[in-house]
């Protein structure tokens, strides 16, 4: 069976600090896989090395059978690799409607310059997608709000929306839950993942939350110091002795094997 | 832009066009000037909005208007068209190479690198014999598809060409600015990160706006050219590039006709300051632009348009 994204010997040194060491991962098409580790593990740099964000030091990421290591993310994106930002990263002084116009208006120019030259940022087309996204994402009473005056997981969704507006096959999200209260954190997984799931989109997500990661992703990849150490189904993966004492910090002596589901132990 | 403000536009520089027969010449060869200010303006609002200050424009300027003295010069060419059109295609494709270089910084380096390389084109035109030193190059009059108009006919004809060139110049600004890439220059400001992860490259985009905003100055440069019948290495001075930031100011970047209404206004201050302190016509100009910046910090053209641009310009339909 083929991957949909294929990454091999993956290797990423900052220095004297190893950020990611032999990463092996192959990602079917449609799946949802839940990242987890603890603070510094190295989810971020995985995710920035298959966006292109930072060039790997070993390795090499393949998405639909060519190689796109070290391509600039700009060119990734166009494949149909798409992110969203552990810091949502948005237009602060565009409204929430303004924000998806943009995205929506450069995916039809074709994201080129010279398509963007050519083509105008008000059309009916743009204005159509971005109301879609508005909706799917259930932005719609945030619609002409300022996205710098955005609740934190408002902009994290707008930042997710944007980051969808080319219809992306990958879609990565760097802790689309983080800085959300507890109680909001179901509701918002549950808008991304209802608006995703229906197009097919093959998800990879980085989550602190153990009990999102459970609720959501098809598999888990746990993260150790730069490395993978556990893969596997979710019962598999978070039941893992090693993910147990250095993720999840529930490793209870007890036999049942059964999961606790206190939070991930990030300060 | 719609075909009513088109129309609109057109009907008001006719009309403008129409008056100067009765006007006198020393007021239309100041509007004249003032206009090919007003297009290196409306070039400057183009990277303005993208959060882009160059401190050097002059060098798209200058490049203009020694295409034109030099066409003359060695070429023979008169065609006041042709003659445009090649300062325009020059100062573009000088900003196209440069651009290589200009577009990868920002901010304060963007405006020191675009000043430092207009010093350089001065210290060549000073140097340079061939190109007229200091003293410079008289422009030879030019002709008008085959028409010699001279006398207060030429005064005239420059003036018309003038407002047809600010007819040609904002059409084009505003379609450019209505268009994908134009309306990403406040998304360039606000987050470059985002824009790149929407596939598309900043760099190309602020290449782009830096080679429309050198292709206006070079039309701005041409039109000074031909209207003043001389070019020296004073047009790529960087105090003439501060006069076209200080118009930019004065205008903001809200409105295109601001940039026009900016440049005349700046025009009409300095002769007056001239006339009333000869030797410190500074103090009047730095004065203006104080009080510009304490009371209209967004330029004139935001007192034009101010509800109008919080709504179409980046595009709620
Ligand atoms: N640009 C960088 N320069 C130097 N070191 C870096 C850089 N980016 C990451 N690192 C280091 O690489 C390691 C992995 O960082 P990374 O951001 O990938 O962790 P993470 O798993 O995303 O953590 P968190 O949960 O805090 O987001 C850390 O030790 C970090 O300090
Ligand atoms: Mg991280």
């Amino acid at each position: 069976m083929s991957a949909l994204l294929s990454v091999k010997g993956l290797e990423k040194t900052f220095g004297q600090v190893v950020a990611a060491r032999d990463i092996n991962v192959d990602v079917p098409q449609g799946q949802t896989v839940g990242i987890i580790g603890a603070n510094g593990a190295g989810k971020t740099t995985f995710v920035n090395m298959i966006t292109g964000h930072l060039a790997p030091s070993g390795g090499t990421i393949q998405f639909e059978g060519s190689d796109i290591t070290g391509l600039p993310s700009r060119k990734i994106m166009r494949l149909g690799i798409a992110r969203s930002f552990q810091v949502a990263q948005v237009f602060p002084t565009f409204s929430v409607f303004e924000n998806l116009c943009a995205a929506t208006a450069i995916a039809r120019s074709g994201s080129s310059v010279v398509g963007a030259a050519l083509s105008r940022f008000v059309s009916a087309e743009t204005s159509a997608d971005a109301e879609t996204a508005l909706d799917q994402f259930q932005m719609s009473p945030f619609r002409d709000a300022l996205a710098s005056t955005l609740p934190q997981g408002v902009r994290k969704l707008l930042d997710i929306a944007m980051a969808t507006a080319g219809n992306p096959r990958v879609l990565l999200l760097d802790e689309p839950t983080s800085g959300i209260s507890l109680e909001e954190k179901f509701g918002l997984m549950d808008v991304i993942m209802g608006a995703l799931k229906a197009r097919g989109t093959t998800i990879l997500f980085v989550e602190h939350d153990m009990e999102i990661v459970q609720r959501f992703a098809d598999r888990v990849l746990a993260f150790y110091d730069g490395t993978v150490i556990a893969d596997g189904s979710p019962a598999v993966a978070l039941g893992d002795e090693r993910v147990r004492e250095f993720i999840t910090g529930t490793l209870i002596r007890s036999k049942d094997g059964s999961l606790n589901s206190s939070r991930a132990s990030h300060a | 832009m719609t075909g009513l403000r088109i129309l609109l536009g057109a009907v008001i520089l006719g009309g403008l066009g129409a008056a100067a027969p009765f006007t006198p010449l020393w007021l239309i060869s100041l509007v004249t000037l003032a206009m090919s200010t007003g297009l290196v303006v409306c070039g400057l609002i183009i990277l303005w909005r993208g959060g882009l200050v160059p401190f050097g424009q002059a060098l798209f300027f200058a490049t203009g208007a020694y295409t034109v003295a030099l066409s003359g010069r060695w070429f023979g060419l008169t065609d006041a068209f042709l003659l445009i059109g090649l300062a325009v295609i020059m100062a573009a494709l000088v900003a196209f190479v440069v651009g290589f270089l200009l577009a990868q910084y920002r901010e304060i380096f963007f405006a020191m690198l675009s000043l430092a390389l207009s010093m350089i084109l001065y210290g060549v035109l000073v140097k340079s014999e061939t190109l007229g030193s200091t003293d410079g190059i008289n422009v030879t009059q030019a002709s008008f598809f085959g028409l010699k108009p001279r006398g207060p006919g030429y005064t005239f004809a420059l003036f018309w060409l003038a407002l047809g060139m600010v007819f040609t110049a904002w059409v084009g600004v505003s379609a450019y600015l209505g268009s994908v890439a134009g309306q990403l220059a406040g998304a360039i400001r606000d987050n470059e990160i985002r824009v790149e992860y929407l596939g598309i490259s900043v760099t190309r985009l602020v290449h782009l706006k830096l080679t429309i905003s050198a292709a206006l100055a070079g039309a701005g440069g041409a039109l000074a050219a031909l209207s003043i019948s001389h070019v020296d290495p004073q047009m790529a001075y960087w105090t003439t590039s501060g006069g076209f930031v200080f118009v930019t100011i004065l205008a903001g970047a809200a409105s295109v006709p601001a940039a026009f209404l900016g440049a005349l206004l700046f025009e009409i201050v300095r002769t007056i300051a001239v006339a009333l302190l000869p030797g410190g016509w500074q103090l009047i100009l730095g004065s203006v632009l104080l009080l510009t910046i304490l009371f209209v910090p967004e330029g004139l053209g935001s007192l034009m348009i101010r509800k109008r641009a919080a709504v179409t310009e980046k595009g709620a339909a």
